[in-house]
């Protein structure tokens, strides 16, 4: 069986959904404490994959993300290097996008997880939830999203905002095709270049502000009482995950 | 050590927006441009200077000025006036805790705990010369003087020398701390008097006598004078049997005797809640076998499937609202979340409501009191507190309301509702029930105690007015509640205590207080509590209602795995005591008795109040006024009035999606923009089973009579339960009073009137409950809902709000609001019986006439019935309940959720003859209860016909694509407007969503 390592702790809240979408997607999801983590950081290599859930860890008081990714970089850095460099998939959600970032993870294209990339308060400075349309990015090499188009997916944050002032940097994900999604009706937030999710070079390590795990039931969509969808297109994402596991690992 | 940290360039900080948005609402003269920086200050300095930089800022975006200042380096260049605000010393400060955590984490070893960690917010304005009274009220938007204190510094201050402290003001005092006592025993009625008055007991005259008697029993003072104890009270006792015994934790008046005159008649009444509630559900029991724990826990708890049970709560936080709107709210939603943590073993937060009811936000200034802050300002604060409570805790905002009336402006009513799902059996046992066994320790957890919402129980019960204590508000912090939380389920579902209930009013005292009854003693330590800072008093401990605490009763043989994970888990917990079997609270400070009080005396030696209640039906004028509107531009003036104006710019920021049960969101139609009539949540990944949370209110009937009013607002949230395809035999109610003072006085010369608003109200709600078979399982009231400010006397209309959660035999056949096809048949089910009284459309026009709508329990009970049987078959493409504004509003607002057209005839309506004889208006906009608007597919519709055969129900038109609401009457025209424009006129008025595009 395929484990995934849901972390939580601290006001990470979107973790029980998250067990959910991998444990539908055909692996089997289990929610870690980080300080169990840290206790025992040998228990990370038990799983095959790594997610970092939504939420508000320590309330993003101080930016989102960024006294979780301390923490976690700070006790454990060792074990996620190790993690990613034996292959092994890795995605953040929401908060979790944010967490990966402000350790340096995504894109890391110094290769020593400087952070290179923010997400910042949302350019409207309110916190908002509605579905919107994403499409995904045919030539990205990100493992996550492979053979995916477009969706509709809902947004619940209030500090998205995809940043940098390295003008260079952004070209070089834009022509490495490292933005592995855009919003592609209503950009929410002021995001450049309208990014809602970006890979690394490997494509096995994937950030997004949406939630696709806030669309693994066909009902969970806003029209569902009047387009009656059949399938849940979130779904797709973790079972790209957990096919990538299967065949690579 | 100083750290300012601010956005690289000031035209990426999303925050300037927002604000500078409520700056122009608050008619301030042009800001021409601003900027903010968050300061963090170290209490020490041997610090790296990047250390805090690299902490507490996000090196890509922000820059971090350590030493040095934002204005010193001119990231606002031209600035000429800046403002810091931090919080008060010993007001709770969630990103202060959050950056000793971030610090804990860096230094490791190196940190310090006592090392102060504070935080503050710098706003810095280029604004063009301000009077003093601008910069005033520029101050006002930036803070709350109750709870936070701001530095303001001028360019000229500046360039002088002057600048920001480098470190604000500590809470707590070295002062050594001792038991007062008191002596009551030769004190006159009028001292007695005096003497709750002055110290805030909020006794009255009949309860002061009981507790000076209590002092003169024998068996008390002999027992006293053994244990060396003083004869009269210590301040802990007073302060103990105050909390216990006020009207916010005793619901004295609902437990009153009352003699109820009616006319030529005078009936006694015993106990509103014992008659009318308790005693509604009482007569269910045995028909209804869903419902498992009723009135005495935290919140009622019904089955919902096999394996699990649900529960439902809410409370309603006003005056602390009226005072710190941001801190009242956030505190009742995490404070509700409480309640159902400390229900039955322990239930799981699933989903938050709140309905709010503010003052008219068009108030002109000079209408709203001295010391009352204005509507805009409360709603506010009141909102980013929901947003900040529900969002950070990971509970979805599923559903609620927003209400606005003069009435409102002297007290906001802020109702928090909290649903929760709790396993049937955990390791073997109910899960609904727990032990307080004697022997088991008594463990405080979470948050620490400070002087913060001292006397908060004993506040609500008293009016609001110029004396009302600063002392009785609070922040929550729902992160730390949130590691709580995620802890108690963790530690329940190992088993790792027996016994547990939340701590909101009158803290330990009312928490301890309670379970202590179940194994009939408690002895205390009072010094062992952990404190926020020192310089509290014993009875400043014991009833501060410091927030994110819970109490338990744990067993001695697993104390210690519990302690172990609770120290993993980074939740405080502290053995404060153990359970006895004494028959006594004994408290203890540093080895000596502090309190000692017979249990049954705290709980039941509480006189009863026996009051008069006098029904007068209110003159009323007979004739209607006359309408300057047409029907078409009175449906845009309805559309637009605040109470009906969209709320989606303000309920998009509540994340109402989290844990992804959402079925029926806030929001449906073609563009997700039109209004349900409730909530349907998933509550179990496994289950085919749905929850419905719906609401009814409705404050505006209580002017003619409450009786109709809380008739009205039982079949508001039963009707929209059922237009979504609910179960009309499993439902459940929660009763929320809000009253204006009932209680006769010299303040309150109208008491008996009032009073018999509540009887007529609660008999309203047993018959219309009865009728329905609807359990009431649990409620709260708050019956002191006045302000008197500057010789004013603000008082709320009588409110009662009705929740229910319901359940759903299949979640897929939910039906929404919403036109969906072309061609689709409109009908009407419900008779039209043209009531105008208290209605919308009488609002608009000022008219105080008409009759008051009123509920047919039977038809309408019949019709809901076949309705839940044609939704369950699939028949029924769009159902929308009849409420606020009548038909004309709903059949605006379900075009509006098609974005279809519709050609509707109001000859057609289903009635009796004198439909006929009514007029236009009356057909559009009366608000008869029990209808809904409904339309199925034409093929459908013989089938729905016959199912519903019996019922009031007739097809009035059809679903159209040509983008109008046509109405006509027997074919003659009414008016076409265009649904686009139709909705545009509802969702401008409370701020458009989404917003336009940013430049």
């Amino acid at each position: 069986m395929i484990k995934a390592c849901i972390v939580t702790g601290h006001g990470i809240n979107s973790d029980n959904e998250l067990v959910l979408a991998f444990n539908k997607a055909g692996a089997k999801g289990k929610r870690v404490h980080i300080q169990d983590l840290i206790e025992k950081p040998s228990l990370l290599s038990e799983y095959q994959i790594l997610a970092f859930p939504g939420g508000f860890s320590f309330g993003d008081h101080i930016g989102s993300g960024l006294v979780f990714a301390h923490i976690f970089k700070q006790h454990l850095k060792d074990e996620l290097s190790k993690f990613i460099a034996d292959g092994k998939p890795v995605i953040g959600i929401c908060n979790g996008f944010q967490i990966l970032v402000k350790m340096g993870i995504l894109p890391n294209f110094s290769g020593n997880y400087t952070p290179e990339v923010s997400l910042i308060h949302n350019d409207t400075g309110v916190f908002e939830n509605s579905w919107l349309k994403v499409a995904f990015n045919e030539k990205s090499p990100c493992i996550w999203t492979e053979g995916m188009s477009e969706m509709d997916i809902p947004i619940r944050h209030g500090e998205g905002r995809f940043y940098t002032d390295d003008e260079a940097l952004l070209e070089k994900l834009e022509l490495e095709n490292l933005v592995a999604l855009r919003y592609s009706g209503r950009n929410p937030n002021g995001s450049l270049n309208n990014i809602a999710g970006i890979t690394d070079p490997t494509g096995r390590i994937l950030g997004l502000m949406p939630h696709p795990e806030g669309f693994i039931f066909p009902e969970n969509h806003p029209l569902w009482h009047r387009n009656r969808p059949e399938s849940a297109a979130g779904l797709e994402v973790f079972r790209n995950g957990v096919e990538y596991v299967r065949k690579n690992l | 050590m100083r750290t300012e940290i601010h956005y690289k360039t000031i035209s990426i900080d999303g925050r300037i927006r927002h604000l500078k948005k409520r700056l122009e609402s608050s008619s301030l003269p042009d800001v021409t441009s601003m900027a903010m920086a968050d300061v963090y200050i170290i209490g020490r300095d041997d610090l790296p200077a990047e250390l805090p930089g690299e902490i507490f800022s996000d090196p890509v975006a922000q820059k971090a000025l350590t030493g040095k200042s934002a204005i010193g380096e001119g990231y606002l260049p031209d600035w000429t006036y800046a403002v810091e605000v931090s919080f008060k010393p010993g007001v709770t400060n969630p990103t202060a805790m959050t950056a000793k955590s971030a610090l804990k984490a860096v230094l490791g070893k190196d940190f310090q705990k006592e090392t102060p960690v504070q935080t503050a917010r710098q706003y810095i304005f280029q604004v063009p010369d301000y009077s003093r009274e601008d910069k005033e009220r520029l101050a006002k938007v930036l803070f709350n003087p109750l709870i936070e204190t701001a530095v303001i510094l001028t360019k000229e201050e500046w360039d002088s020398g002057k600048r920001f402290p480098e470190l604000y003001s500590i809470a707590g005092s070295e002062e050594a701390m001792t038991v007062g006592t008191y002596d009551l025993a030769a004190l006159s009625d009028k001292e007695l008097e005096d003497f709750s008055r002055e110290k805030l007991l909020a006794l009255s005259l009949d309860e002061m006598k009981a507790l000076r008697d209590y002092y003169r029993r024998d068996d008390v003072i002999d027992r006293r004078k053994q244990r060396q104890m003083p004869e009269g009270p210590t301040d802990v006792e007073l302060e103990m049997i105050a909390q216990t015994w006020s009207e916010h934790c005793k619901h004295k008046i609902l437990n009153a005797k009352i003699s109820y005159t009616e006319g030529e008649t005078t009936e006694e009444i015993n106990s509103l809640f014992k008659t009318y509630i308790k005693g509604t559900t009482d007569q269910m029991l045995e028909s209804k076998p869903y419902l498992k724990s009723l009135f005495h826990d935290n919140a009622g708890v019904i089955e919902f499937d096999d394996e699990n049970l649900l529960c439902f709560k809410v409370e309603t936080h006003n005056s602390p609202s009226a005072l710190d709107p941001y801190g009242g709210s956030i505190t009742g939603i995490v404070g509700v979340n409480r309640d159902i943590l400390g229900t039955g073993k322990g239930a799981r937060p699933i989903f938050n409501t709140n309905v709010l009811c503010f003052g008219e936000l068009d108030t002109p200034a000079g209408d709203i009191p001295e010391g009352l802050l204005s509507p805009k300002t409360i709603m506010h604060g009141v909102h980013q507190g929901i947003i900040d409570g529900g969002n950070q805790s990971g509970i979805p905002t599923v559903g609620g309301a927003f209400l606005f009336d003069e009435h409102y402006m002297g007290k906001p009513l802020v109702f928090c509702g909290t649903g929760g799902i709790l396993p049937r059996k955990i390791l073997g046992e109910d899960g609904w029930v727990k032990h307080v066994r004697p022997g088991t320790l008594a463990v405080m957890l979470g948050g620490r105690i400070g002087k913060d919402g001292i006397h908060g129980a004993t506040f609500s019960s008293l009016v609001l007015d110029e004396e009302s204590p600063t002392s009785a508000v609070q922040i929550g912090d729902p992160i730390t509640q949130k590691r709580m939380s995620d802890f108690l389920i963790e530690a329940r579902d190992r088993g790792l205590y027996e016994g547990i209930t939340d701590n909101g009013a009158g803290g330990l005292s009312s928490s301890m207080g309670e379970m202590a009854e179940e194994s009939n003693g408690l002895r205390v330590d009072l010094d062992k509590c952990p404190l926020k800072y020192q310089g509290l008093a014993p009875w400043e401990i014991w009833v501060s209602e410091s927030q994110e605490r819970m109490s338990l009763a744990i067993n001695p043989a697993t104390l210690n795995d519990f302690m172990v994970l609770a120290e993993k888990r980074d939740v405080e917990a502290t053995v404060i005591g153990e359970f006895t079997d004494s028959g006594l609270i004994e408290l203890f400070y540093k080895g000596e008795i502090a309190a000692e009080m017979e249990l049954e005396f705290i709980h039941d030696g509480l006189p009863v109040m026996a009051l008069n209640a006098n029904w007068q039906p209110p003159a009323r004028p007979e004739t209607p006024a006359e309408s300057e509107f047409t029907s078409g531009e009175m449906l845009k003036k309805l559309l637009s009035e605040f109470n009906i104006a969209s709320k989606e710019a303000l309920v998009r920021q509540y994340d109402h999606e989290v844990q992804i049960q959402s079925v029926q969101k806030p929001f449906v139609g073609a563009k997700s923009d039109a209004p349900s009539d409730g909530a349907v949540l998933r509550p179990v990944a496994n289950s085919s089973k749905g929850v419905t949370i719906t609401h009814g209110i409705c404050p505006r009937y209580s002017v003619i009579d409450t009786y109709n009013m809380a008739a009205c607002a039982l079949d508001e949230a039963f009707r929209a339960h059922i237009g979504m395809g609910g179960n009309p035999d499993l439902t459940s109610a929660l009763d929320n009073f809000c009253w204006p003072d009932p209680v006769e006085s010299e303040r309150t010369p109208d008491g008996q009137y009032k009073l018999a608003q509540a009887v007529r109200a609660c008999r309203g709600l047993q018959d219309t409950c009865l009728a329905y078979g609807i359990p009431l399982i649990s409620g709260k009231d708050s019956m002191k809902n006045d302000a008197q400010l500057g010789g004013k006397k603000v008082s709320v209309k009588p409110t009662l709000l009705i929740s229910l959660m319901g359940i759903m035999d299949d979640y897929k056949k939910t039906v929404s609001s919403d036109f969906k096809n072309t061609g689709d048949l409109v009908l009407v089910a419900g008779e039209t019986r043209g009531e105008m009284g208290g209605t919308f459309y009488n609002k608009i026009l000022k008219d105080e006439s008409g009759r008051v709508p009123g509920v047919d329990t039977k038809s309408a009970l019949a019709l809901y019935r076949k309705l839940y049987k044609a939704i369950g078959l699939g028949l029924v493409a769009s159902c929308h309940d009849l409420s606020d504004g009548g038909f004309g509003v709903a059949a605006a607002e379900s075009a509006i959720g098609g974005r279809l057209g519709a050609r509707l005839d109001l000859g057609l309506l289903p009635g009796g003859p004198s439909m006929e004889t009514m007029s236009t208006d009356t057909l559009l906009y009366c608000e008869t209860p029990s209808r809904f608007l409904i339309s199925v597919k034409p093929e459908k519709l013989e089938e729905f016909r016959q199912i519903m055969e019996g019922s009031f129900l007739s097809v009035i038109g059809e679903v159209e694509d040509t983008g109008n609401l046509t109405v006509t009457r027997v074919g003659n025209p009414v008016f076409t407007e265009t649904v686009e424009n139709l909705a545009e006129t509802w969702k401008s008025p409370l701020g458009k969503f989404p917003e336009e595009e940013v430049k």
